[in-house]
């Protein structure tokens, strides 16, 4: 339990939260590693967001975000990619493996597609093991849960 | 604007990591609009250090990040001071001047760059920065139709332009535009190309490169006893 990998999926609000959702309607079997994060869209995603998931311990980030070109806010999603891009860089500098973070496009429809990911990040965390940043399972969930009231503080923000 | 680029996080991390307690200190001025060392550049390079420092074994060191308004001016560096004595070492995320300027107020406190200072120069395209200026001392661009051949041409010639000029491009680098066909193309839009016949004298560059750091003084702004050093 303990070494079960912990991932962290910055969602945007009009697709893969929802997708996650229907996931969840839908009955669909996926590994329970996943912590979703809601944004009103990836293109809120800066690079210090996806370094603080990191250094609280988690083992991987997903970022994941309309189609490309489907974006609610023109070219959040696109953005967010270049962002994703900068951060692994970073992570390579820093010295962890850059394949802890990927980016993912799907729609609200693909529930099945949510479950996939989910389901290949794991393999791939699995394979690369835990952070070398790794704290206590208790820590890194609690450090989750305040990432998420900081995430729903934006959203109320954006609907100020 | 002074434009400046980060140091990689090794780098850093290798200058700053004998030092126990490290406060990165950011630059509300250029730098935060080159994208290079405001706030936000600040909390992402703390973040980057402390994982990088605890994957060395180095998890003890305490990063801690802050923002000054503008490090190149005493005034503004004065907020720092209550804060300093409970560090080490700073890590300037300013330009070559903000270093230097925190070195000098802060003399036991030791000092690191966390930036490469590039070049002066304009904001060309989102995320894309180019020099424009080379800071000579003896500004000549009203000979030149507005265009700097000091800093434009990559052969840094006041009779340009030479044979390397091709179709508005350099020999020099690939996507290199001809600064000579720049200034070619300007003069002819302005009806000014018979300012171009006349032969360019020598640069004089005794005031720039020579003779130690340069000063300006204006005597008249100058305060009593506060006076410029010798």
């Amino acid at each position: 339990m303990e070494n079960k990998p912990v991932i962290v999926a910055f969602c945007c609000h009009y697709c893969a939260y929802a997708a996650a959702d229907l996931a969840g309607t839908l009955r669909l079997q996926y590994p329970d590693t996943v912590r979703v994060l809601r944004l009103p869209c990836t293109g809120k995603i800066e690079v210090n967001y996806l370094l603080a998931a990191f250094e609280r311990g988690v083992d991987g980030v997903i970022v994941a975000g309309c189609l490309e070109g489907g974006c609610h806010f023109q070219e959040g999603n696109l953005r967010a990619r270049r962002r994703v891009e900068r951060a692994r860089q970073l992570l390579g500098e820093i010295g962890l493996e850059p394949e802890r973070l990927e980016m993912f496009n799907l729609s609200s429809a693909e529930g099945t597609r949510f479950a996939e990911i989910v389901t290949e990040m794991t393999k791939r965390i699995e394979q690369l093991g835990p952070s070398p940043l790794r704290r206590t399972r208790d820590h890194v969930e609690r450090s989750i849960a305040e990432l998420s009231a900081q995430a729903e503080q934006a959203i109320a923000g954006e609907r100020k | 604007m002074i434009v400046a680029d980060r140091k990689s996080v090794p780098e850093i991390r290798d200058m700053i990591k004998k030092h126990n307690r490290v406060l990165l200190v950011g630059c509300g001025t250029c730098v935060t609009v080159c994208l290079a060392g405001g706030e936000r550049e600040a909390g992402i390079l703390g973040s980057a250090l402390r994982m990088s420092l605890k994957l060395i074994g180095r998890g003890d060191v305490v990063v801690d990040e802050c923002l000054i308004e503008r490090q190149c001016e005493d005034a503004f560096i004065d907020i720092l001071a209550p804060r300093v004595g409970e560090y080490d070492a700073i890590c300037s995320l300013g330009c070559g001047a903000g270093v230097q300027a925190l070195a000098e107020r802060f003399p036991n406190t030791a000092v690191y760059p966390g930036l490469n200072t590039q070049f002066i120069g304009i904001l060309e395209s989102q995320g894309v920065w180019t020099e424009k200026c080379a800071g000579c001392g003896a500004c000549r661009l009203g000979e030149f139709v507005g265009i700097c051949p000091l800093t434009r041409c990559a052969k840094r010639l006041l009779n340009g332009p030479c044979g390397g000029s091709r179709d508005g491009q350099c020999e020099v680098r690939e996507g290199l535009e001809c600064g000579w066909q720049l200034i070619y193309d300007r003069a002819k839009a302005l009806g000014v190309l018979d300012s171009l016949e006349a032969m360019a004298a020598p640069q004089d560059w005794s005031t720039s490169l020579d003779g130690g750091p340069r000063k300006v003084i204006r005597e008249d702004q100058c305060i009593a006893g506060m006076g410029p050093k010798a």
